[in-house]
C-alpha cells in the first residue's frame, strides 16, 4: 500500500514526488531560460566563452542608460522614501481623524498596485501638455504692461515636461510612495510608547526622541523600504516606456529596443546589459533581506 | 499643549498632501475622459473605446488568458505547497526563495530570456499562436508566481494541514480527496486572494504580450496611446476598475490581511 513503510530510500523519493511538478515547470520556465540568457553574456559570436562582451559596459551609450536608471531609481525611492514614511508616520502615530487615516491606507494598498501604462496616461492627462493642472496653471493670466496677456505659470514655457525624467520621477512616485507606506508601517506600529514615555521623563525634547531613540530603531526598517523602492524602480519598464515612447534610454527600455531588432549590434551585448540588471537587482534584494533581519529582533511584539 | 498642536498640522500636511497625490490624477484622468467631445461631458471616449473591435479582442483574449493561468497556477501551487507543508517543512524556505526570483529578474529581462531560449529550435514555441500561447501562460504563471505563493502560504499557515490530512485519511480519503475536499476548501480565501491579484496582473500586463506579439490588453493600450488623445484616459480608468473590483474583493474577503504590490511596471 503505502510505500513509506516499506524501504527508507522509497520513502524518501516517495516524499518528494510532490514537488516534482513544481520544480519541474520553474525549471523549464524560469532557471533554464535566465541561465540560458545569462550563459549567452559569456559567449561570442560563434558560441566560444568570452568576457568580451563586458568590455561594452564601457560604451557611453550603455553607461548613460544605466545612470539615468539609477537616478530615477534612487531619485524615486528615497523621495518616494522620505514621503512615505511622512504619511504613514501621519496615520500610525498622527492625530488625524479616522476617516483620514482609513482613506490613506486603503489607497496605498491600492496605489502601490498601480503602474504600467495607465498610470502614465493618468499623467499625461493631468500634467501632460493639455493635461488639466497645466490647463489651469496655463490660464492664470493677467494683463501686461503693453495690454496683452501674460501667463507666467505655464510649466511648459518654465522648462517642465512631463515626457522625460522628472515627469517619470513624478509617475513612480505614485507607486512608491504608497508602497513606502506599506513597508514602514510595521516598523511604526512596533514603536513601543514605553520609550516615547521613558525618554520625556527624562526631560528628552521630542526632536531628542526622534533623533536618538526612534530613528535609530528605525533606519533599518527604513533604508530596507528604500531599497524595496529602488529595486521597484530599477526594473520598471511600461509606465516609462508609455510615457516618453522610449526617447529616454533607461536600461529597461534599452534592453526592450535590443530584443526588437538588435540596436546594439550583437545579441550577446544584449545578453550582458540583462545580466547587469539582474546582479544590481540581486544585491538590493540581498540588502533587504539583511537589513529585514535585523529589525526582526525589534519588531516582535 | 503647542507642541502638540504643532504634531497635529505636520500630520495633517502630509495626510493631505498624499490625498492630493492619490487623487489629482485621478481627477485629470477621469475629467479628461470624459472630454471627448468638444465644449460638453460626454462618455463618447467610452464608447469609441467600447465599440473598437480591436479593444474587444484584446480584452477577450487577457481574460480568457488570466484565466486559463489563474487556474492552473492554484493547481500548481495548492498541492505543491500543502506537500511542502506536509512532508517537506525544511523545503519551505527554499519555496520562498525561489517564489522571489521575479522580483530579481525584471520581467524584460525575463521576456528576453524565454525568447532566447524557446524561439529557436528545438522548442520553436513563437512559432504559431497557441505555442506562443503556452509560453505566455507559462510567463504569466510565473510572474504571478510571488503573489499566488504568500497568500496560499499565509491561508496553509493557518491550518492544521497534518491534523486535516490525518484525519481526513483515518475517515478513508485517498490523497486526491484529502486535497479537493478537505484541503482547497479550507484555502478558499487564500485562494481567492492569490487568484484575484494574479487576475489583475495578468490583466494589467504589457511587457510578455508585447514582446511576444500577442493581441493583449497591455500591448492594445500602448497602441492607442500612441495616437489617440482621449481613448487612453478612458482606457485607464476602465483598467484602474477593473483592478479596484479585483483588490477590493480581496479585501471584502480577507479583512484586516494587508495587499502587496503586484503590477508589472
Amino acid at each position: 500500500m503505502n510505500p513509506s513503510r516499506r524501504n527508507p530510500l522509497i520513502s524518501m523519493l516517495w516524499d518528494w514526488i510532490g514537488v516534482v511538478p513544481f520544480f519541474v515547470f520553474i525549471t523549464a520556465f524560469l532557471i533554464f531560460p535566465s541561465l540560458n540568457l545569462f550563459s549567452g553574456a559569456f559567449k561570442d559570436a560563434n558560441g566560444n566563452f568570452t568576457f568580451t562582451n563586458l568590455n561594452f559596459f564601457t560604451d557611453s551609450y550603455v553607461i548613460k542608460s544605466y545612470i539615468t536608471s539609477l537616478q530615477v531609481s534612487v531619485i524615486t525611492s528615497v523621495v518616494g522614501g522620505i514621503f512615505g514614511f511622512m504619511v504613514a508616520y501621519a496615520i500610525v502615530l498622527g492625530r488625524t481623524p479616522r476617516w483620514m487615516r482609513n482613506i490613506l491606507t486603503t489607497f496605498s494598498g491600492l496605489a502601490a498596485n498601480f503602474g504600467g501604462v495607465p498610470l502614465a496616461f493618468s499623467f499625461i492627462a493631468t500634467l501632460g501638455r493639455t493635461g488639466f493642472i497645466t490647463a489651469i496653471l496655463k490660464n492664470i493670466c493677467y494683463n501686461g504692461a503693453d495690454g496683452s496677456a501674460v501667463c507666467p505659470f505655464n510649466p511648459y514655457d518654465n522648462g517642465f515636461n512631463l515626457y522625460s525624467l522628472l515627469g517619470i520621477v513624478l509617475a513612480y512616485t505614485y507607486f512608491q510612495f504608497p508602497l513606502m507606506v506599506l513597508t514602514i508601517t510595521p516598523a511604526l506600529q512596533g514603536l513601543k510608547r514605553d520609550w516615547r514615555e521613558a525618554s520625556e521623563n527624562l526631560g528628552a525634547s521630542s526632536t531628542y526622541y526622534w533623533m536618538n531613540v526612534a530613528l535609530p530603531i528605525l533606519w533599518p526598517s527604513i533604508l530596507g523600504a528604500m531599497i524595496l523602492l529602488f529595486g521597484s524602480a530599477f526594473g520598471a519598464f511600461a509606465t516609462a516606456q508609455a510615457l516618453t515612447g522610449g526617447s529616454l534610454a533607461l536600461v529597461t527600455i534599452l534592453i526592450g529596443q535590443q530584443i526588437r531588432g538588435d540596436v546594439l549590434g550583437n545579441p550577446n551585448e544584449g545578453y550582458a546589459l540583462a545580466l547587469g540588471m539582474v546582479v544590481i537587482m540581486a544585491f538590493t534584494i540581498a540588502g533587504y533581506t539583511l537589513l529585514k533581519r535585523r529589525t526582526a529582533r525589534w519588531l516582535k511584539v | 499643549m503647542k507642541k502638540l498642536f504643532k504634531i497635529d498640522v505636520w500630520a495633517w500636511f502630509w495626510g493631505i498632501l498624499a490625498l492630493l497625490y492619490f487623487f489629482l490624477p485621478m481627477y485629470g484622468t477621469l475629467d479628461f475622459s470624459l472630454r471627448m467631445q468638444k465644449g460638453q461631458i460626454s462618455f463618447l471616449a467610452y464608447q469609441t473605446v467600447l465599440a473598437d473591435p480591436q479593444f474587444m479582442e484584446s480584452f477577450r483574449y487577457s481574460v480568457i488568458m488570466g484565466l486559463i493561468s489563474v487556474s492552473l497556477s492554484v493547481i500548481l501551487f495548492v498541492p505543491t505547497v500543502y506537500w511542502i507543508y506536509l512532508k517537506l517543512p525544511n523545503l519551505r524556505p527554499v519555496m520562498e526563495a525561489i517564489t522571489l526570483l521575479p522580483f530579481i529578474i525584471p520581467v524584460i529581462v525575463y521576456v528576453f530570456g524565454l525568447i532566447r531560449t524557446f524561439s529557436g529550435p528545438p522548442f520553436e514555441l513563437t512559432l504559431t499562436p497557441f505555442k506562443t500561447d503556452i509560453l505566455i501562460t507559462a510567463g504569466y504563471i510565473v510572474l504571478s508566481m510571488p503573489f499566488m505563493f504568500r497568500a496560499i502560504d499565509v491561508g496553509m499557515r493557518a491550518i492544521d494541514v497534518r491534523t486535516l490530512t490525518e484525519a481526513a485519511q483515518s475517515l478513508g480519503s485517498n490523497w486526491f480527496q484529502v486535497l479537493f475536499d478537505v484541503i482547497f476548501p479550507n484555502l478558499r480565501v487564500a485562494i481567492l486572494s492569490g487568484a484575484l491579484i494574479s487576475f489583475a496582473l495578468v490583466m494589467g500586463e504589457l511587457i510578455l504580450g508585447d514582446f511576444l506579439v500577442r493581441p493583449a490588453l497591455g500591448p492594445y493600450m500602448v497602441l492607442v496611446g500612441r495616437d489617440h488623445a482621449y481613448e487612453p484616459a478612458a482606457l485607464a480608468i476602465i483598467s484602474y476598475a477593473l483592478t479596484w473590483v479585483c483588490l477590493g474583493l480581496i479585501m471584502y474577503f480577507s479583512r484586516g490581511k494587508n495587499t502587496q504590490q503586484l503590477t508589472g511596471r
